[in-house]
């Protein structure tokens, strides 16, 4: 092995300025290099398919209805694939996601509250929710899988049993401006979609944060015996995910403009966000993926949903063509890990 | 062989038990500044206890530690770095997913708030590994990529790189081809070299222990046993001390369990 590298590492250009190769091969190495190549390809292509299939596809009023349904599972996915990528799973985002508007509407009508730090003491008490997730399953080391399926029933019989599970209207605190900004206007879902996956995609690539997420995923003993506290790390990701899930709650009880208990389905936002995840090329054994590649991954749902309505399939096959999409880009994922560290270079 | 510049490490009488089970019983060691010394042992006499005690992983339960001739009480990973103690362990410690470069600087990363200074963290890595002559194809691979050899290499250069001047090897030449391994004591005897840094290293290869080592202690049931400079000692004498460890071990078992011998060993 050894002796066919002795390459001297002077001799290593930058990669860019690396000797010409075909076409084809560069291609092939991007999508080897950038997993989230082939999830665009399957969304554009999709939206293609689509847009040929139905006139309706391409109008901005359905480009509207496709941005509200990628939003909230993107939102929740930017959060999940950091906590994915520690090493963990938080099942319990969905009934967050619920539980959120509630918070806002009982500090707001309840407790006189002012609507703005309603909605940040409700993505506070979400954060909290995260902390419990993370702190039960770092120092109690259950599995995650468990912490946050317990957490996941209890915040779901708060809810229920606070609201005696009716819905509630939004506060009338909140001023018509505020509403806009928070999920109301057509596009206050997709804005606050971008910002928040551009962020978490910078915070997973270019920060201590994101390498100790993915060192601590990758090799947890290395990575503390490298000095990293993962706890810290896990706890933080576990935060993050809940106050994901909660704003994403917020956005969505704007846009339907009630507050209803059984927004987020129980679990389903939660299964939306880990499919994005998977189909964007992260690992549920830790160490790898990326944040794009969830919002992409969302995005592909989001398009075969209303596409499959649009052309006038009916909405039973979505899941069958979901759970294989899972299965699939599962295979792919593996498969293209191996290739890429196969040494092909 | 005595050390030039006095001691960088002593140890003295520490002990640790785990549950009900004594890793460590009494330990004395030191080691000179500029020296290599080996620590052999069989499996389970405490060695890689010891290490961790010493790169702050585990707290020992009893004795002291000097370091530079002062007293320390090393609380975690980053406190022993922060005295210049620091480890290869027998895993790496390298992270699969992760790049050559952010591998060199795991936990150590050059940063420009907020972000990381990549560009940098690239230049000094591959800089510095060609400093050490160790050649790797390009230190944006990721760490999968290479072989155990590499792996090894990689794990040593940023240990030095560290400005470590107490260095812990851990099992470095297990699970490696002989020219893996003669990578890794050339690494070594290039230290000695420079003689900034002190080196402990942990082997079962006592010829190639022999090698680059200036003095070698065994440790048996938890305290060192044995002490004594490289070019006192062979091969030979540190195999007949674990073999008759071995063998006296056996002799003790069969007298608590005269049956022991008698047992019918089960057939395939």
């Amino acid at each position: 092995m050894s002796d066919t590298v002795e390459v001297s590492a002077r001799a290593e250009p930058a990669p860019a300025g690396r000797p010409s190769r075909g076409l084809p091969r560069r291609v092939g190495e991007a999508f080897l290099r950038r997993r989230e190549a082939s999830v665009l390809v399957v969304a554009v292509g999709l939206g293609v398919y689509f847009a040929s299939a139905s006139p309706a596809f391409l109008t901005q009023p359905n480009m509207v209805n496709i941005a509200q349904a990628t939003a909230p599972a993107a939102i929740i996915a930017a959060g999940m694939v950091l906590l994915l990528v520690s090493g963990e799973i938080d099942l319990s985002v969905a009934a967050v996601f619920a539980l959120a508007p509630f918070n806002m509407h009982y500090l707001t009508d309840y407790y006189g509250v002012p609507i703005l730090a309603a909605i940040v003491l409700a993505l506070v008490i979400s954060a909290l929710i995260g902390f419990v997730n993370g702190f039960i399953t770092v120092f109690f080391r259950v599995p995650s899988f468990v912490t946050t399926l317990g957490t996941a029933y209890m915040v779901i019989g708060i809810v229920l049993t606070t609201s005696h599970a009716y819905p509630a209207p939004i506060p009338d605190a909140a001023t018509e401006t505020i509403r806009r900004w928070f999920g109301a206007s057509d596009w206050a879902h997709l804005s606050w979609c971008l910002l928040i996956v551009v962020f978490f995609h910078l915070l997973l690539t270019r920060t201590r944060w994101g390498l100790h997420t993915i060192a601590t995923g990758g090799n947890p003993l290395g990575a503390t015996e490298a000095g990293i506290r993962a706890g810290r790390i896990k706890i933080g990701n576990f935060m993050m995910v809940a106050t994901l899930g909660g704003f994403a709650g917020i956005l969505d009880a704007f846009r339907i403009n009630t507050i209803d208990p059984n927004l987020g389905g129980g679990f389903g936002i939660m299964f939306t966000a880990v499919s994005a995840a998977v189909i964007g090329g992260t690992s549920l054994a830790g160490g790898s993926g990326t944040v794009i590649g969830a919002a992409l991954g969302a995005l592909v749902l989001a398009e075969l949903q209303n596409g499959m309505n649009l052309i006038g399939i009916s909405a039973n096959p979505y899941f069958l063509i979901l759970g294989a999409a899972i299965v699939v880009s599962m295979i792919a994922n593996v498969y293209l890990s191996r290739l890429r560290r196969a040494g092909r270079s | 062989m005595a050390a030039p510049g006095g001691e960088a490490l002593r140890v003295e009488h520490v002990a640790k038990r785990f549950g009900g089970v004594t890793a460590l019983r009494d330990v004395n060691l030191r080691l000179g500044r500029g020296e290599v010394l080996g620590l052999i042992g069989d499996n389970g006499a405490g060695k890689s206890t010891l290490i961790k005690i010493l790169c702050g992983f585990h707290q020992p339960d009893a004795g002291r530690i000097f370091v530079d001739g002062d007293e320390v009480v090393i609380k975690s990973v980053d406190h022993a770095r922060s005295l210049g103690i620091d480890t290869v362990y027998q895993d790496l410690a390298l992270v699969n997913e992760l790049s050559v470069y952010h591998n060199m600087f795991l936990n150590r990363e050059l940063v420009r708030w907020p972000l990381l200074s990549n560009r940098r963290m690239r230049r000094l890595a591959r800089q510095h590994l060609e400093d050490m002559g160790v050649n790797i194809p390009s230190v944006e691979d990721e760490v999968a990529k290479l072989s155990g050899g590499q792996r090894q290499a990689i794990a040593v250069a940023r240990s030095v790189y560290s400005d470590a001047r107490i260095l812990l090897l851990d099992e470095p030449l297990a699970a490696m081809g002989a020219k893996e391994g003669a990578l890794i004591l050339d690494l070594v005897r290039d230290l000695k070299a420079r003689g900034e840094v002190s080196v402990i290293v942990i082997a079962h290869n006592y010829g190639q222990i022999l090698e680059v080592c200036d003095r070698i202690n065994l440790l048996q049931h938890g305290s060192i046993t044995f002490d004594k400079p490289t070019s006192e000692t062979s091969v030979q004498e540190l195999t007949d001390l674990v073999v008759a460890e071995y063998r006296a071990a056996r002799t003790q078992k069969l007298r608590a369990d005269p049956g022991m011998d008698a047992r019918p060993t089960p057939r395939r």
